[in-house]
């Protein structure tokens, strides 16, 4: 039996131990924002918050998340308008989108401790997640972008 | 060189050898990336492509009582943005308000829906005329409707943003009112549909509206191929062989089967090569989750039959493509004489380009939900052809096509994989022998990497002669890389005409003595297209080399380069040799040497081409017309002290013709540099014994963000004339990223880099 507040949500599972948090958000409570990129924790698209930090769910057991407050995209704002996606949506940051809720997911995070990140700091903390699309100019402009909506908040992301 | 009457000739015979289809009033369907049936005279553009185009608004467009409009995209989008930019296009033209527009996806149906290949960078300009008119003719419906309803003539009232409104009187009546009235009258002729002057576009060209799919994907809604869930599901993972045409000699399943959650092992016979579309040889876990499927996977004991590959090994295959490269090969284009005027030169160089083998490594894996159901199969994948994995589950199943639906999800990238829907047919075999459930079969990153069907790998072999001054006086390029018609014909050897016209047959260069020549090369894995496909050896090996003779001419090589292209003319693809032309018209889309001219003077400016940089620092310029489109990439690269390469600036420059979504050009155009990046630097499939080495992001390596440009910029060239042919976009970015990132290195350090990637060639 393992214990979970997923998304606020208080859950008790039956599960292998040693599944990977990734294959219970995904298969079973179908929270498919989380994405399956690598499964090696080389790719980042499987990003959710165990206890605020960033970790990639596909190499974070199920065992060692007993217990843990988890947070997926799905339960990142309760209207999907937390500044990181405002700023996402209005520089049309995606291409397939596959890899933007690990992004943004890393990218939560990195805002949480470093509110005002410098490109190498975005870059320090983003370098583990993959987008094959190539969108990472854009996404280093978003995260800026809602930094400055975060500080400032009314005053919008410049576009 | 008569039109295009040899690839026809070439790809019939493939296809009836090769291909049962013929669903289609005896159309013969080649998936990815050509037409196939011979025409007489060709058809070209979307009338060309197998089963055409529609040109019916009532097939694709919807409006309820509310006034939303759902349009029906025909097209998958892996990213390049077709659901946006379709959608605009024809919300244009029906005068219709963004807000209102509401995208669905077409299932897999060519006979209705006509051609939905999305390959080839050809969506947008093959449609952008049928979109119109679509849009155009469902806009004259309704104003029809609205003057029935008040009395008058149709002439007296127009649509003005979601409604139309008689100005005489006052009077409107919003698309919601109008739309069960409009929808009972027939549709306009397609012809007689009057479009907007592009002077009154709302949407065209203006880069105002946001992505379709915006909300759901940055609040994890959306829903791609691998996030299908129906009741019932079971989860798998397949075993396959890892050399390509191995077969499974025993396997022992016991100790999977202990494994918690494992449900039933199945076995996939492979189809031997040629492969086609169709699974190799494999054993299929099947389980309650995909975490007890890997881990059955991993229990299972297999013994292999490697088969005729099993010595494939990346490093004797370079030698052996080397030295194809290096003796005479087929000719497939000449002019003057080369050889002559090679002998006769002044100074005679000679340059050899290696590109290996790349998988496309779309982050989303293949995957697919498949269910059988009353005799009927059911799909939900992530597939660039629809039409492709319908009639591979139906000749594979035993099913006929009418009972066989696949619906189309959003892809998490492409790139090429996923034109290839073996793994859809995969989730039908095991659905079959779980009696019908629905399967999700998932890759693994390690199936992509290790069984996928790779981009092909390449020896360029270049030799020029320059005369006393400099000048370029003859020029011969072999290319040595086995062909995609590997894929659907047992022994094929030479390059496919889309594959000589991507960069090889079609070099624009005014030289009087040229030769072009592709020798033979064996394929010993599944080839397939990777995003601009043989447009990268190409281009990598004919922009590098001709910085190579700036160099040896003591000139700058991009006045050298444009002193190569010469004078701004067009060229007819067929009098170069290119029957192929992309499928296009070639009186429409004549080789414009003044357009790829102007992209790379653009680039050049745009990054202060010949400014002095900072030691360490270069400037490198590449450009290259493909996908009927012109591109010039302008970087700037730093190396430092231990050889540790930085890409601070890049200038691309683009010319498509009109620009229906400026922002969606800029963003494959950033996208296209961050990918060309990565396998011009890190990424490599590399062979041992017929079998991938890499496994992962760990061995196969991609741009990470921290390696990403600092500064792109993106400059759209031209496009002010909106009566003239659209090119592609989603990949005519990649080609020119390798010469121009390693032309840069060339002017910071002097090292020539001839051999991809470049991984730590520029240490020590």
């Amino acid at each position: 039996m393992v214990q979970l507040i997923v998304n606020g949500k208080k859950l008790e599972v039956e599960a292998d131990r040693d599944m990977p948090l990734l294959w219970l958000l995904r298969d079973e409570l179908g929270l498919t924002g989380t994405k399956f990129g690598c499964g090696q924790a080389l790719c980042g698209a499987c990003t959710v918050h165990v206890n605020g930090s960033a970790v990639r769910s596909c190499q974070t057991s199920l065992g060692d998340a007993d217990g843990a407050t988890v947070t997926t995209i799905e339960g990142l704002s309760p209207d999907g308008n937390h500044p990181l996606q405002v700023a996402w949506r209005a520089l049309n940051v995606p291409q397939c989108g596959y890899c933007q809720a690990g992004q943004i997911m890393q990218a939560a995070a990195l805002l949480t401790e470093t509110p005002d990140p410098s490109d190498d700091q975005i870059n320090q903390v983003m370098s583990g997640n993959i987008c094959r699309c190539g969108t990472y100019p854009r996404i280093r402009a978003a995260i800026k972008d809602a930094a400055k909506n975060i500080k400032s908040p009314g005053k919008g992301a410049a576009l | 060189m008569k039109p295009t009457r040899t690839l026809f000739a070439e790809i019939e015979n493939i296809s009836r050898r090769n291909f049962v289809m013929g669903a289609a009033a005896g159309a013969l369907v080649l998936a990815a990336g050509f037409p196939v049936k011979a025409e007489k005279p060709p058809k070209f553009a979307g009338d060309g492509m197998p089963n055409g185009l529609r040109d019916d608004p009532k097939l694709v467009l919807s409006i309820d009582g509310d006034g939303i409009v759902t349009f029906t995209c025909i097209r998958s989008d892996m990213g390049q943005g077709v659901r946006t930019g379709l959608a605009l296009i024809i919300a244009d033209e029906l005068e219709a308000d963004w807000a209102k527009i509401k995208v669905i996806q077409a299932e897999g149906d060519e006979v209705r829906y006509g051609n939905q290949d999305t390959d080839g960078s050809r969506s947008t300009r093959h449609h952008f005329m049928v979109m119109r008119r679509m849009g155009g003719a469902a806009r004259d419906m309704l104003a029809a409707a609205a003057a029935a309803e008040w009395g008058v003539p149709a002439s007296e009232v127009k649509a003005v943003n979601h409604e139309i409104v008689h100005e005489k009187s006052g009077r409107k009546l919003g698309y919601g009112a109008l739309a069960k009235a409009a929808a009972a009258l027939p549709a306009p002729a397609p012809e007689s549909v009057k479009l907007k002057s592009p002077a009154d576009f709302r949407y065209i060209g203006k880069g105002k509206t946001n992505l379709v799919d915006g909300f759901d994907i940055t609040t994890g809604k959306a829903q791609y191929g691998i996030d299908t869930r129906l009741d019932g599901m079971v989860y798998a993972v397949v075993a396959r062989t890892p050399v390509y045409g191995g077969t499974v000699k025993s396997y022992d399943a016991a100790a999977t089967l202990k494994v918690p959650g494992v449900l039933k092992v199945v076995p996939i016979e492979g189809t031997p090569p040629p492969s086609e579309f169709m699974p190799v040889a494999g054993i299929a876990v099947v389980a309650k989750n995909t975490w007890a499927a890997i881990k059955g996977r991993e229990a299972l004991k297999i013994e292999w039959d490697a088969g005729p590959n099993a010595s494939y090994s990346s490093d004797s295959y370079r030698t052996t493509l080397e030295t194809a490269a290096r003796k005479p090969g087929k000719v497939v284009r000449t002019q003057g004489d080369a050889e002559g005027a090679l002998k006769k030169a002044a100074k005679r160089l000679d340059a050899e380009y290696y590109v290996p083998h790349l998988a496309q490594a779309p982050m989303e894996p293949p995957a697919a939900v498949v269910r059988i159901k009353d005799g009927k199969c059911e799909a939900w994948t992530c597939v660039q052809s629809p039409q492709a994995a319908r009639d591979r589950l139906s000749k594979r199943l035993g099913i006929t096509p009418e009972n066989v639906k696949v619906n189309v999800t959003l892809l998490g990238g492409g790139f090429g994989r996923k034109s290839k829907p073996d793994y859809v047919v995969e989730a039908g075999l095991v659905s079959q022998a779980m009696d019908g459930l629905p399967v999700k079969l998932t890759w693994t990153r390690e199936d992509d990497l290790q069984q996928g069907y790779l981009h092909t790998v390449s020896v360029e072999r270049l030799e020029a002669g320059l005369d006393k001054s400099g000048k370029t006086v003859g020029w011969l390029h072999r290319s040595a890389a086995p062909t995609i018609g590997s894929i659907f014909v047992a022994g094929a050897k030479n390059e496919l005409p889309f594959e000589l016209g991507m960069g090889l047959v079609n070099t624009p260069f005014d030289i009087a003595d040229a030769q072009f020549e592709n020798p033979e090369a064996d394929a010993h894995a599944r080839i397939g297209w990777f995003r601009s496909v043989s447009n990268i050896p190409h281009a990598f090996a004919a922009q590098s080399f001709v910085a190579e003779l700036a160099a040896a001419a003591g000139r700058d090589p991009k006045d050298y380069l444009l002193e190569l292209i010469g004078p701004a003319r067009k060229i007819d693809p067929y009098s170069i040799g290119d029957s192929w032309n992309h499928g296009e018209d070639p009186s429409l889309y004549p080789l414009d040497t003044g357009r790829l001219r102007g992209v790379i003077e653009r680039a050049a400016s745009e990054i202060g081409w010949g400014r002095s940089v900072a030691k360490g620092r270069g400037l490198g310029i590449a450009g290259h017309y493909s996908f009927v489109t012109y591109v010039a990439v302008a970087a700037e690269v730093e190396v430092g002290a231990n050889g540790a390469l930085s890409i601070p600036r890049v200038d691309i420059a683009v010319d498509c013709g009109p620009q229906v979504n400026p922002d969606r050009i800029r963003a494959q155009m950033e996208g296209a540099f961050i990918m060309g990046q990565g396998l011009t630097t890190l990424s490599a499939i590399t062979f041992k014994n017929g079998a991938v080495e890499q496994s992962n992001f760990d061995g196969y390596e991609v741009t990470r963000i921290d390696a990403a440009p600092t500064d792109i910029r993106v400059h759209l060239v031209g496009g002010q004339d909106w009566n003239a042919p659209l090119g592609g976009v989603g990949e005519p970015g990649v080609p020119p990223v390798a010469p121009a990132i390693c032309n840069a290195i060339f002017a910071a350090t002097g090292k020539r880099i001839r051999s991809l990637p470049i991984g730590n060639q520029l240490k020590a």
